[in-house]
């Protein structure tokens, strides 16, 4: 897992160098100060750090074999995802609607790429949790399951780290 | 049956205590609260190296706590840092190509 991790990082490190050097490249369309709306971002922020909370107090139960505990914290932990990835798609249009296409600029490509492939690793995150869920629920993992909802927690946290340097560098550094 | 003791041992080998997960987590929310307040207050020439900082402890802290690296063998810390300073150093070598750091 800390290998494949460690490829995750050079990827979105790739995706986030590419983000930095195109971010003031606004040919047409709207500039990035002029469409982000920080207090929608920061909220969105805030529930995908506290399902870091959720998703070690979901390891923690497991370790402690408490199978009910583990499958809520995984569910609240889904839905705090699934929250998340909401108010990206609702983020999305909005700045479609506003003029910011995926092809108006080189930052929008670049945001657009960034941000995207973001969201798709928390959807991936979400449906990972609601399959754990179900096979915790069906007794179907033969050896430790606290050692998979670790690795599937180790997951989580990668995506929420990687949102603690989008959000910095991305939305609160000016272009 | 689950002991005091044993829960406490568990929470000793495999990292903190629920009460420390939610301790963090609390840190962790206050920072990115202070993150925020720097898009309406003015910093000055704080405004950088100030959230540059907050977004390292925050990513140390979620590494370290939540994905138990500081509780784990130090070689997988060894691997995990060593990676990202050198993935690190390559993009910014990449980013000083592109002239990206030249005003």
């Amino acid at each position: 897992m800390w290998l494949f991790l460690g490829s995750e990082c050079l990827l979105f490190g790739g995706l986030i160098s590419t983000y930095m050097l195109y971010r003031g490249r606004v040919q047409n369309g709207p500039h990035p100060s002029q469409i982000y709306d920080i207090p929608f971002t920061s909220v969105s922020s805030f529930v995908l750090l506290m399902s870091s909370l959720t998703m070690v107090l979901a390891v923690s139960s497991a370790h402690r074999k408490d199978d009910s505990k583990t499958n809520l914290w995984l569910l609240i932990t889904g839905l705090l995802g699934a929250t998340f990835v909401g108010g990206q798609v609702y983020e999305f249009t909005t700045f479609y609607r506003e003029g910011l296409g995926f092809t108006t600029s080189l930052f929008s490509s670049s945001f657009y790429t960034l941000t995207g492939f973001h969201g798709v690793h928390v959807s991936v995150g979400v449906i990972m949790l609601m399959s754990l869920m179900g096979i915790i629920k069906k007794n179907k993992i033969t050896g430790d399951k606290a050692e998979v909802v670790e690795l599937i927690g180790l997951y989580w946290h990668f995506v929420d780290v990687v949102w603690i340097i989008i959000f910095t560098l991305v939305y609160l550094i000016p272009a | 049956m689950t002991t005091v003791n044993e829960t406490h041992e568990d929470a000793q080998e495999h990292g903190m205590s629920d009460a420390g997960y939610i301790k963090i987590a609390i840190i962790l929310a206050l920072i990115t609260a202070l993150e925020v307040s720097t898009y309406y207050v003015d910093f000055g020439p704080l405004f950088m190296p100030s959230l540059l900082i907050m977004m390292v402890v925050k990513f140390v802290m979620v590494v370290s706590y939540f994905m138990h690296l500081k509780f784990d063998s130090k070689i997988f810390s060894f691997l995990f840092y060593t990676g990202l300073g050198l993935a690190i150093f390559v993009y910014v070598v990449a980013l000083a190509t592109f002239k990206f750091f030249i005003a």
